[in-house]
């Protein structure tokens, strides 16, 4: 039997036409720490209103050269404060729009359950061959993690042992694999239900790092849309905080 | 001009595509000859695994590469038992990936110059008495030249190309893993466009100069009559 695209086609667009009549939809771009919290969001966004959520992950510098090069996003979630001020500035979405919705913070992770120890000092030992981390200059998760080295003081020990994702999401896999022994990754890369997935991590004491302030904004191109409004409108009410806050952020 | 991070990448991406080159070079001609001359049932998998780089995308190589390699991988657990350590993040690591990327590019026109050249060849050098060795290097390379020179090139080539294997198992190490295209794209992530437009223009006219050399010395064979 031979199929043709004549045949195909009638299916396809009514299949088409079925999802975006019943049910809004908003195309978002996602800093990757932020990608399992907004799993859970978009659930909650189809359940109380129907719209539903097409998610690009990447680490926030990215996203944000993406938008200024005319990316299809209705809303940024970025990871900084910096990206959705930039934004506004540049006429991409409208001025002062910008609001927090989370923040971040920074843990040194293994997926090894004995390699970190509660304060850190495995960074101070030969015990391990490549220490992971996102590339700083798009990923904020990435400068905290350099700021912290930094002020550790062991930036000429660390250095020959650097490995870099493009983001932090990237950073997570190379330790998640083991191809790196530890890593800084996103608190909420490794909690589930406020609890430590696997491995064994060392929370970096907020001293050592600038806030990772994470604001999102809407953008020119979602302010007409009802789902993008919608899903703004969830990140800003109370109910939504404590579902942020179980993956190990500050709000 | 050209920064010394952008000339580092480019010393680097040359090191690689050398020597993947040179390795491919070793381990693809005895593999050529192998499918260019078997009646076995295996010619046909091997030869469809072999082609496999051309298809799939790198990420699917670069993830299997990461995870073989790795701690918890067959690959990585058997570099680690030679003392060798891991693979992903070093230059060694980098030149094994290219390996697997690159390998059609180098075995494919070595083994349709050896199905081309025929059975004849050999036969007339044997009943001269030469052993098979001197048979394949007074005979079988000097006529299947054409064969080796595009292999060669178009396998240095693609790996100087080389993009998302590479993304996926380099980690962006300065000098050991960050390759020009790498370069290029981290410029264009943080807006340096002029930056990314400089080195991109060295590698459009890199790959042009490469293949246009190729193209002018098949031509010119060509023209050259039957030899």
């Amino acid at each position: 039997m031979r199929f043709s695209v004549k045949h195909l086609l009638p299916g396809a667009m009514a299949l088409t036409f079925a999802t975006s009549t019943w049910a809004g939809q908003t195309q978002i771009a996602v800093a990757a720490n932020f990608a399992e919290p907004i799993k859970a969001i978009a659930a909650v966004l189809e359940k109380t209103t129907g719209h539903t959520l097409s998610v690009t992950v990447g680490a926030t510098g990215k996203l944000y050269a993406q938008i200024k090069n005319g990316a299809p996003f209705d809303v940024l979630l970025a990871a900084n404060t910096a990206a959705t001020v930039a934004l506004e500035k540049d006429g991409l979405a409208k001025a002062g729009s910008s609001f927090a919705y989370a923040n971040g913070k920074l843990v040194l992770w293994s997926a090894d359950a004995t390699e970190v120890d509660a304060r850190g000092d495995v960074l101070k030992g030969a015990g391990f061959r490549k220490l992971a981390y996102a590339n700083p200059k798009t990923a904020p998760y990435g400068e905290a993690a350099v700021q912290t080295i930094d002020k550790l003081g062991l930036t000429t020990a660390l250095t020959p042992k650097l490995v870099q994702g493009e983001s932090i999401g990237q950073a997570f896999n190379f330790v998640y694999t083991g191809n790196a022994e530890i890593g800084f990754v996103a608190m909420s890369q490794v909690l589930a239900g406020g609890k430590l997935k696997s491995g064994s991590m060392w929370v970096v004491p907020q001293a050592l790092y600038s806030p990772i302030r994470q604001n999102a904004v809407l953008l020119n191109r979602g302010a007409n849309n009802p789902a993008a409004v919608a899903l703004v409108k969830l990140l800003q009410s109370p109910n939504i905080k404590d579902l942020i806050r179980s993956y190990g952020y500050d709000i | 001009m050209l920064t010394n991070s952008d000339l580092q990448a480019i010393g680097l991406t040359l090191q690689v595509a050398a020597l993947t080159t040179v390795i491919l070079l070793l381990v693809g001609t005895p593999l050529a000859w192998w499918l260019a001359r078997t009646r076995s049932w295996l010619k046909k998998p091997l030869g469809a695994l072999v082609s496999l780089p051309l298809v799939l995308p790198p990420s699917v190589l670069g993830f299997y590469l990461l995870v073989a390699m790795g701690p918890h991988g067959t690959v990585g657990q058997w570099t680690q038992a030679l003392g060798l350590g891991l693979l992903p993040f070093t230059f060694a690591g980098l030149v094994v990936a290219s390996s697997f990327y690159s390998l059609p590019f180098m075995v494919q026109p070595i083994q349709n110059a050896f199905e081309a050249m025929g059975t004849r060849p050999l036969e007339v050098a044997a009943s001269l008495r030469a052993s098979p060795l001197d048979a394949f290097f007074s005979v079988v390379v000097p006529l299947c030249k054409p064969g080796f020179f595009t292999g060669v090139v178009m396998c240095f080539a693609h790996t100087v190309g080389e993009f998302g294997v590479v993304l996926m198992v380099g980690g962006n190490i300065p000098g050991v893993t960050r390759v020009v295209s790498v370069q290029i794209y981290d410029h264009v992530e943080v807006m340096e466009y002029s930056d990314a437009h400089r080195l991109a223009a060295v590698m459009l006219g890199f790959s042009f100069a490469v293949l246009l050399a190729l193209h002018m010395y098949n031509g010119a064979r060509h023209k050259g009559g039957s030899s």
